[in-house]
């Protein structure tokens, strides 16, 4: 019953959207026309080609579009989402399974449009909701460095989506509400610095695309722009980003923001989960003028409201003093008794959006797996934390994470068992 | 970390002026070696052991495994080319178990060849594993895949590969003693199921294939009880010529 409901409301905004769509056909703007008729010779510059691939690192576009041990950018991975798992093809230039036969225009269209060469509608998993704003440009660059990248024969799975997200058409009402091909627009009241910062994390960063809610059908609703939120079947929490009061990185500098771009660690956290990922294949390649200019952006996003006080039916005070004890005998000896860490080598956990993020999601996570920050050039060799599964039960790891989210300053709702036994089989790919 | 005589002065800042002043300047001279200093913050050691606490807390501190978990493997002694191999394997997905793949999915090439001559340098002890309760029969059948493989079911002796007295050969085959029941008993059904693989051929896949199911208990029981020998080094590389074509040793194999 709940998907016919669900399917005929869907048909209704395809109605909508069918004629919102036949109201807004436009043509191509003529510098992407013009781009179009670059010839193959200039495509294979080498100085475009790795620029296109600096571009590429920034997007993480290999991040999805391969598998663990497989041939870079030759894709397979399936992206989990609510809906059923869509796999990233195969971007390299096979003919038959790759992007052999793809011009400029049809690699425009997917990029900046969300449309395949036939004109299919694509799943927003491929993150054109930020990439629209990708330069033609930056866009030709990244094009030719995918021509320059040895072919692979490698055949792309088939998405697996359940009933009615299977239809793409599904797709024209989601497009309706949630995408508008758009430009980055810079602000002229903003430096150049910040207008830079701004392009990447909103376009080729495509960092909204975790750092913020979700809503019911996957979209990130206006106005939630990187104010954190759950990474759905992923099982981690993207923190905000705002570095200013009550912010996700409250107190960060922009020092911290780029150590920890780069580094993989910075004196105020270390990057775990997804984000380690980010580092190792992205961000730790980044210009420092890029990464000065991601940081300097971030620092304007605005403070935020004042989180409510949590209020529990448990007895707080009470875990907060159990889960003292399991600090102590398993965490102060390298997080400190004071939470505040050691710079550069154990993250502070005072004031940590790891520790205090809405969900308690990271924290429990983090100490169940424990892990290696990612080995970058400026960090070759990090230190670790071990993984507590098998030393702590659900009920400890609870306590423990309670008092870390009440201690010092941090003033985050405590967890419970419940939640813990949980995350204790999540897939980690 | 804010600097810790910031904290002292929160402290002392209750008194009054006159005393503030006189600590205002001992502060001033004082100030500049504290703020070097970390007074209460844990001395962190600059060593591998330190970094990698993440493998040790179940490998142990000289990777000499958890026997009483029953599970955790040595790795203490093991070839280096093959820990590392191990490791960039999990990195890969070709090893399947989700708390190793985590905990070195961000590790680099340099990193992880640093920590492999970390754990196959190390030498300490073996310790026993409990081994469940299996008849004599199943013991000696052990025994003999173990030394002469089963020529019927086309299965090479263990150690054909694995060394003489099974304690590996330089630079990439594993020993196979003082290893957990529990570990190798999963480890030969993982590459029956495809969660453990290696490189194309995968010689260890084929002949865990051919295995009978009791076959792995009794192997893994043999295995597992077993009395260590008295040298439990690794054999000189190049003193064993794989029956079967193995992708990680580049060897054609000798038929099998």
């Amino acid at each position: 019953m709940k998907r016919i409901l669900i399917a005929a409301a869907l048909l209704l905004l395809l109605v909508v959207a069918g004629l919102a769509m036949w109201m807004r056909t436009g043509t191509e703007s003529p510098s992407v026309a013009a781009l179009g008729a670059v010839s193959g010779e200039a495509l294979r510059d080498p100085a475009l080609v790795a620029r296109g691939g600096y571009l590429a690192r920034l997007g993480s576009c290999a991040g999805c579009h391969s598998v663990r041990g497989g041939p870079a950018f030759a894709g397979g991975w399936a992206v989990p989402t609510p809906f059923g798992s869509v796999p990233a093809p195969n971007l390299t230039p096979d003919p038959e399974t790759g992007l052999g036969h793809w011009s400029f225009a049809d690699f425009w269209r997917a990029l900046h449009h969300g449309r395949g060469p036939d004109g299919k509608l694509l799943y927003p998993a491929f993150p054109y909701t930020s990439y629209t704003r990708v330069t033609p440009q930056d866009a030709l660059a990244m094009y030719a460095y995918l021509r320059s990248l040895p072919a692979v024969r490698q055949e792309t799975p088939a998405a697996k989506l359940e009933f009615p997200y299977n239809l793409r058409s599904t797709l024209l009402a989601w497009r309706a509400l949630y995408f508008r091909p758009g430009a980055f627009r810079p602000d002229a009241k903003q430096s150049e610095e910040w207008n830079r910062g701004a392009y990447l994390v909103e376009g080729l960063g495509h960092c909204n695309e975790c750092h913020a809610r979700r809503n019911a059908w996957g979209a990130t609703p206006r106005g939630t722009v990187l104010a954190g939120g759950e990474i759905p079947r992923q099982d981690w929490y993207a923190p905000d980003l705002s570095t200013r009061q009550n912010g996700g990185l409250q107190g960060w500098t922009a020092q911290d923001v780029v150590d920890l771009l780069k580094n993989g660690q910075s004196a105020r956290g270390a990057a775990f989960g997804p984000m380690a990922d980010v580092v190792r294949d992205s961000t730790q390649y980044m210009a420092d003028a890029d990464l000065h200019a991601v940081a300097t952006y971030l620092a304007t996003l605005p403070p935020r409201a004042p989180r409510p006080a949590p209020h529990s039916a448990f007895d707080v005070k009470r875990i907060a003093a159990a889960g003292e004890k399991v600090y102590r005998k398993h965490c102060a000896d390298c997080h400190g008794a004071d939470g505040r860490g050691v710079a550069g080598v154990y993250p502070p956990l005072d004031g940590n959006s790891a520790v205090t993020e809405p969900t308690g999601i990271n924290a429990v996570r983090t100490v169940l797996l424990g892990g290696f920050p990612p080995v970058t050039a400026g960090n070759p060799r990090p230190y670790s934390m071990p993984p507590y599964a098998q030393q702590l039960d659900d009920g400890d790891v609870a306590l423990v994470v309670s008092y870390i989210r009440q201690a010092w300053t941090n003033k985050a709702s405590i967890v419970r068992p419940e939640q813990v036994g949980k995350y204790r089989h999540t897939p980690i790919d | 970390m804010r600097p810790a005589y910031n904290r002292r002065m929160d402290i002392s800042m209750r008194p009054g002026l006159g005393r503030l002043l006189a600590l205002a300047l001992l502060v001033a001279v004082v100030a500049p070696r504290a703020a070097g200093q970390v007074v209460d913050t844990p001395r962190v050691p600059d060593t591998l052991v330190q970094r990698i606490a993440a493998c040790t807390t179940c490998h142990g501190v000289h990777g000499e495994g958890t026997p009483g978990s029953k599970y955790f493997p040595r790795l203490a002694g093991k070839p280096a080319g093959y820990l590392a191999r191990q490791i960039q394997n999990f990195q890969d997905g070709l090893r399947k178990y989700a708390p190793m793949e985590y905990t070195v999915r961000n590790l680099g090439p340099a990193y992880m060849q640093e920590i492999a001559d970390y754990f196959s340098a190390q030498q300490v002890p073996y310790a026993r594993s409990p081994v469940p309760p299996v008849s004599a029969a199943t013991l000696q059948r052990g025994e003999q895949l173990a030394r002469d493989g089963d020529p019927q079911r086309k299965v090479p002796a263990c150690a054909s590969c694995h060394g003489t007295e099974l304690t590996g050969v330089e630079p990439a085959i594993p020993g196979l003693v003082g290893l957990p029941y529990d570990y190798i008993s999963s480890q030969l059904g993982a590459w029956r199921t495809h969660t453990r693989a290696m490189r194309a051929p995968d010689c260890m896949a084929v002949i865990a294939g051919r295995l009978q199911e009791s076959d792995i208990t009794a192997v893994a029981a043999w295995l597992a009880s077993r009395d260590l020998p008295a040298h439990v080094r690794p054999q000189a590389a190049g003193t064993v010529e794989p029956p079967l074509p193995c992708g990680v040793l580049e060897t054609a194999g000798a038929g099998a």
